[in-house]
């Protein structure tokens, strides 16, 4: 028999499993009875139950939850400026420096970014006054500036693909610059900046590191909470949550993939 | 752009614009002065959202007036708003580097201060970096970052290759849905991933649970806390990042090579060695960036899974600052880092893109 022709297989089948196990066992200690959280003890949705009286955790959530839409708002314009900016102008003062300025965040270490940024916030409110002590606003502004970057590059290599001949024509039939921006170009990369805005919003929700530096009293977001719990040790209502992220997750992504059937078969 | 621009004259601004301009400066100062009661943070947020509207209508009434192309405006916000929270940042980190710690608030000196007969004294110092040289620590953890970094990304490699050359060579339907698997666990919290593995590696972990039952050990194997740990979360974390450049170049390495050295008579060994692995060598450089980069700066994965001993520089930074509060120093071990992890990544990238086009 081909030894060969096992493999692959095998090594792909492994590396699936080392890809889900750590999930799966996740969400089946969520449903576990004993708070030991690796020693099965019986079926039970008591820390689902805990999780919803968890005032802390909720209030963090919603604080995320608000973190993140304002953020990937916000990062979505910056980003489709830059990225217009970057394509369709062909020269000008400063465009390199733009350039490396929307490129740099993608390799910048986290906590090199939530530093600068904090140390950016205290030095602005001896000076300025503003923004008066950290919170919602200091994190808004952090995750809007690295995910900014994330926008760009998707919006970028949207704008580079696109017909250029189709602005052209609107210009010559006599619109200006902004019209032509709002009625041919946005339309065109709408569908780009949709999932730019999506993974702004999922890399805004995600981040420990920036927030935990630029944010303040009465702002802690939901990975400031859940490691604060964490560190201390497993504890299965962090479980529970993890379920509850993964099923939303899940559905949204088989909606995301049924939308994107419709619209194959369309065309 | 090829048509002229319209600039229209001052006296076609519209008035309800400069009415609305008045109004947002108004609103502004109103909170700024503390003559509107908020809510702290909803007066945070409405006055950035007030000062950036105001500053873009006087820019665009600024334009008008002065008779210069609108498309500077465009050019203009996200120039401005990068360099504000961008550039500026780095300015203030190197000024804080330099400067001393003390008990205040903020926890490090002025840049300069009035001495008793008026002078002008400027306080600053190398002090933060000598000591970064001086102690053994520092250098440990930058060269243990950089090891720590570049083994996880061999691993990544050796696993995540076999895998992108799997689902690139897969019939079509299963290749859609093999892919999405990949992607799929990056759209879950990251720190609940991590989180995963301490119910894995743990003394009473699943692992040891198994491996116990199975008869395999007798005492359970010591896996959290150890580089291992470490290795294993910064694989887990950023499998994906390696798969998809694979992915891609795999994908569309032509199958008539393959048989072309087949018929010739070599063997698959040989195949892949001298036209499959040379073919992938760009898939594999930015597969190898996408881990190497987030992995070496890295803090919640050495901090959840790592030991005390587990030295990272993300992390030294991140304990020198909330742990120590010695901003000063988070600082300097901050530009160091810039300087020699960031720049030498940053150069690199900018020579493989100009080979690009080539």
């Amino acid at each position: 028999m081909n030894l060969r022709g096992y493999f692959l297989p095998v090594v792909a089948t492994l590396g699936f499993v080392f890809l889900y196990a750590p999930i799966v066992s996740l969400v089946v200690f969520s449903f576990n009875e004993s708070r030991l959280v690796t020693v099965w003890g019986g079926f039970s949705t008591r820390w689902y139950g805990e999780l919803l009286r968890d005032g802390q955790m909720l209030s963090a959530a919603w604080v995320s939850l608000k973190v993140a839409t304002l953020s990937a708002t916000l990062a979505t314009v910056i980003g489709t400026l830059a990225a217009f900016t970057l394509t369709r102008f062909a020269r000008f003062r400063g465009k390199l420096l733009l350039t490396g300025m929307v490129t740099a965040p993608l390799v910048m270490p986290e906590v090199i970014t939530g530093l600068s940024l904090l140390l950016l916030f205290v030095t602005m409110e001896n000076m300025l006054g503003w923004p008066a002590g950290r919170g919602l606003t200091t994190v808004v502004i952090a995750h809007a500036t690295f995910c900014a970057a994330y926008v760009t590059v998707i919006a970028q290599s949207r704008l580079r693909d696109m017909d250029e001949s189709l602005e052209e024509a609107a210009r010559d039939l006599g619109a200006g610059p902004v019209r032509v921006f709002f009625d041919i170009t946005l339309p065109v990369i709408t569908p780009a900046l949709i999932s730019g805005w999506l993974l702004a919003f999922t890399l805004s929700l995600d981040d420990l590191v920036v927030a935990s530096f630029v944010s303040g009293p009465g702002a802690s977001t939901l990975p400031m909470v859940i490691f604060s719990k964490v560190r201390l040790g497993v504890s299965p209502d962090v479980n529970a949550l993890a379920t509850i992220i993964i099923v939303i997750v899940a559905i949204a992504v088989t909606i995301a993939g049924l939308l994107l059937r419709r619209q194959h078969k369309k065309y | 752009m090829s048509a002229p621009d319209a600039v229209p004259s001052a006296s076609h601004a519209p008035l309800y614009r400069r009415l609305f301009l008045i109004a947002v400066v108004a609103l502004a100062l109103a909170l700024r002065f503390d003559l509107l009661t908020l809510e702290a943070q909803t007066a945070g947020t409405l006055t950035l959202i007030l000062w950036t509207t105001a500053l873009a209508l006087i820019a665009l009434e600024a334009s008008d007036a002065l008779g210069i192309s609108r498309r500077w405006l465009v050019i203009a916000l996200p120039m401005l708003w990068l360099f504000v929270f961008f550039l500026v940042p780095f300015l203030v980190l190197g000024r804080i580097s330099i400067a001393e710690s003390m008990i205040a608030r903020p926890p490090y000196s002025p840049l300069w201060e009035r001495g008793s007969d008026g002078s002008l004294e400027i306080i600053a110092s190398l002090d933060n970096y000598r000591f970064l040289l001086s102690d053994a620590l520092y250098r440990n953890a930058y060269l243990s970052s950089f090891r720590v970094a570049a083994i996880s990304t061999i691993f990544a490699l050796l696993i995540g290759y076999p895998l992108a050359y799997y689902i690139a060579r897969a019939p079509e339907p299963r290749r859609s849905i093999l892919l999405l698997l990949v992607i799929l666990p990056f759209w879950t919290s990251f720190l609940l991933r991590v989180y995963a593995w301490i119910g894995f590696l743990r003394r009473d972990g699943v692992i040891n649970n198994i491996l116990t039952w199975a008869g395999v050990i007798d005492e359970p194997l010591v896996m959290m806390q150890t580089d291992l740990a470490v290795y294993i979360g910064i694989v887990y974390t950023y499998l994906p990042f390696m798969i998809l450049p694979l992915y891609a170049n795999l994908v569309k390495l032509d199958g008539a090579l393959l048989e072309a050295a087949g018929d010739l008579g070599a063997s698959p060994m040989v195949t892949f060695l001298t036209i499959t692995l040379p073919l992938s060598l760009p898939g594999i450089v930015a597969g190898s960036m996408l881990v190497f980069i987030p992995a070496i700066g890295e803090y919640v994965i050495p901090a959840l899974l790592g030991g005390p001993d587990t030295l990272m520089i993300g992390r030294v930074l991140w304990d020198e600052f909330f742990a120590s509060r010695d901003w000063p120093v988070a600082s300097a071990v901050a530009i160091v880092m810039l300087v020699l992890v960031v720049l030498p990544i940053m150069w690199l990238q900018s020579v493989q893109n100009r080979e690009v086009p080539k």
